[in-house]
């Protein structure tokens, strides 16, 4: 009698829509949500906890990783304090399922942006900006002489089930008219197991997850990343559709982290720069910035100095980068598109204003 | 003077004394307040679902899958609907049913009757196989069979090789075999992730069905086996012609459930990568993001699934009942 695990998740969502007397009210500057987390005084948020670099268990059981970090900014953001944050492990299958079901307030779970899971007619989520822009990669044993997608016609390539990963797998070997067998696996430690124990060629997932994933083989250097780049996966926190309210304050502090990396405001400084402001009434752009002046705050349903607890907490989005994902860690991936658009990449906040 | 004949009166029992009236109207109030309850649940359902934008709708059925099943019955490519995908799925759950149906009843019935064996060794082994394996779950076992056993298996050109029979890491193959690049290629194929769902499934239910055997064969009294034996039959011949056909009576209804169980937990097939129902339903949640209809279709189609074979077995179970005289 084992219980259908995966289908366990989803009828959480169906139990719950038949018994909820009530949807949403909606409207108003108010946020359910917020005023949910508020009072509950912590924030849920969804990760996958098994990928270094994005979130990860460390051994002393505390999760880190640059997923984790918006996680943290944002219960800085709205509660004031980055380490009132609740997460929950969600395999790929699972995460639509409890962010649809209100079991966890913000998904920051290296999810890519899609039509399909955008639309309110399909997965019906809102995306926060980009805060990785990754492209899906392979990667294969440098002793079984794989270089390129060609390679892999008719062998066996390992893929998580449930990803983009999977449809752009099968679309771009249409492509190029080669059969090959897709192995699907329900969670990235089947999927990674199956590889390393040789049953596939090569696994196929994002590049960034593919490089975290590898610093924890056995053996890191006897693997290649392919050259190559199968798509475009920007990875992006998401909300739900029905709490528009909630899903600007999330937007917002993400914008929040990268504007203050373009302003210059880091983890150490920002204390001085806050001071700054409130000495100089001059600097009315870093005043609205900051909170010193203005209201933008409050229009989100957020507390004036939101940008000063979240960069305070976890640092701009460029600290963020270099600690979880560059120079700073394991793995040691490039800026590449994740510079900021002054510096060629893409990452731009709007305004503050 | 004739005295006055007591009629009996006619006793006009109110309607709210009635002993046939009155259960019938608290079954029926039961049946009203559940269709309510069940009409409220339905009505929330479709309202909340309106306001979600997930409405049923079952058009996506026939937009192209995309995605590719590494091992399907059906012809099959990622140009064909979702239907024909589930479709897939549905074949290949029921493949590893029908073969793990008759893969564990005969293990289960050996191991059921070797606990009848004069042979101590065989007796305590079937014992320890049976509290083995039923004591640890499924999902543990079948990540061990997958991941353990069936990876160790070599590669390429070290896989073993037997006249017309090869057996590699990425599978069994049958009859015309050879490698192509690296790549074995046969007439006949089971994947390693196929052989290791059915080698689970028959292990862990034929533990359970050891123990139905078991139970059925020792309800047959000692006297049938002595009055066999008094005849001249073997051990054998007394199992098999005597104490068996008596025993199934027993067996049948237990078996039933076993059946059941072994149908439900297919749906593991995931934990070791092989491609049945669950796992394209699951596939196919994700890229449509319709989740309560392919919940519904799942539900369903174990549900049917199940149903079949508890009629086979109660069709069964009619034939070797006692048919009194």
């Amino acid at each position: 009698m084992v219980p259908l695990r995966r289908l366990a998740s989803a009828i959480p969502l169906i139990a719950s829509l038949a018994l909820v007397g009530c949807a949403s009210e909606g409207g108003g500057v108010q946020s359910q949500k917020l005023a949910l987390i508020n009072s509950r005084g912590k924030l849920i948020c969804g990760v996958d906890g098994k990928l270094p670099g994005f979130s990860f268990v460390e051994s002393n059981g505390s999760y880190s990783g640059l997923d984790v970090d918006v996680c943290k900014a944002t219960a800085a953001a709205v509660l004031g304090d980055a380490s009132k944050v609740d997460y929950r492990d969600l395999n790929s299958s699972e995460r639509f399922a409890a962010l649809a079901s209100g079991e966890v307030d913000l998904l920051s779970r290296n999810t890519t942006n899609t039509l399909g899971r955008d639309a309110a007619g399909g997965n019906g989520l809102n995306f926060a900006p980009t805060v990785f822009y990754d492209g899906q990669g392979l990667m294969a044993p440098k002793a079984s002489g794989v270089k390129s997608l060609q390679d892999l016609s008719g062998k066996p390539i390992c893929v998580e089930s449930g990803t983009t990963t999977e449809l752009n797998l099968a679309d771009r070997m249409r492509e190029i008219k080669a059969t090959y067998t897709p192995l699907k696996f329900q969670t990235g430690d089947q999927t990674y197991a199956a590889y390393l124990g040789g049953r596939c060629v090569a696994v196929t997932s994002d590049r960034s997850q593919l490089a975290g994933k590898r610093t924890s083989f056995p053996d890191p250097a006897a693997h290649d990343l392919l050259p190559d780049v199968l798509s475009k996966e920007p990875l992006s926190p998401a909300t739900v559709n029905a709490d528009p309210a909630w899903s600007d304050a999330v937007r917002w502090i993400v914008y929040g982290l990268m504007q203050a990396e373009e302003l210059g405001i880091t983890q150490a400084n920002v204390e001085a720069k806050v001071a700054e402001a409130k000495a100089n009434t001059n600097l009315a752009d870093l005043r609205r910035f900051l909170g010193v002046e203005g209201d933008f705050g409050k229009q989100l349903g957020l507390p004036a100095d939101f940008v000063v607890q979240a960069v305070k907490a976890v640092g701009n989005y460029g600290e963020i980068f270099e600690r979880n994902v560059g120079a700073g860690s394991k793995l040691k991936l490039d800026r590449g598109y994740n510079r900021q658009w002054k510096d060629g990449g893409l990452i731009y906040s709007p305004p503050f204003r | 003077m004739t005295p006055a004949t007591v009629r009996p009166q006619q006793v006009v029992t109110p309607w709210w004394r009635n002993r046939r009236l009155i259960p019938w109207l608290v079954q029926a109030a039961v049946g009203l307040l559940l269709l309510v309850l069940i009409a409220f649940l339905v009505g929330n359902l479709v309202r909340n679902l309106t306001a979600a934008g997930l409405l049923l709708s079952w058009s996506w059925l026939d937009n192209p899958s995309g995605f590719d099943i590494a091992e399907t019955f059906l012809p099959f490519n990622a140009g064909l609907p979702y239907w024909r995908a589930l479709l897939a799925g549905l074949v290949n759950t029921i493949r590893v049913v029908i073969a793990g149906l008759i893969g564990a009843t005969l293990l289960g019935t050996l191991v059921g009757t070797a606990a009848f064996s004069s042979n101590g060794l065989l007796r305590r082994l079937a014992r320890v196989y049976v509290e083995l394996i039923r004591n640890i779950p499924l999902l543990l076992q079948l990540v061990f069979w997958y991941f353990v056993v069936f990876m160790a298996l070599p590669n390429g050109e070290q896989a073993i090789q037997l006249p017309g029979l090869v057996l590699a890491k990425s599978g069994l193959y049958l009859g015309q075999t050879q490698l192509l690049d690296g790549v074995w290629h046969g007439s006949l194929r089971f994947t390693v992730e196929f052989g290791a769902l059915l080698t689970g499934l028959v292990v862990y239910t034929g533990a359970f069905i050891a123990e139905v055997v078991r139970g059925g064969v020792a309800s047959v009294s000692m006297g049938q086996w002595e009055a066999a034996r008094s005849l001249g039959f073997s051990k054998l011949q007394t199992l098999r012609r005597i104490v068996l056909p008596q025993a199934l009576r027993v067996i049948v209804p237990g078996l039933n459930s076993q059946y059941i169980s072994l149908a439900k937990n297919s749906s593991l097939a995931v934990a070791c990568g092989y491609t049945d129902l669950y796992s394209v339903a699951e596939t196919t949640l994700n890229q449509t993001g319709r989740a309560v209809e392919v919940v519904l279709i799942l539900l369903g189609a174990y549900l049917v699934i199940d149903l079949l074979i508890s009629a086979l077995m109660n069709g069964l179970n009619r034939l070797v009942q006692l048919r009194e005289r």
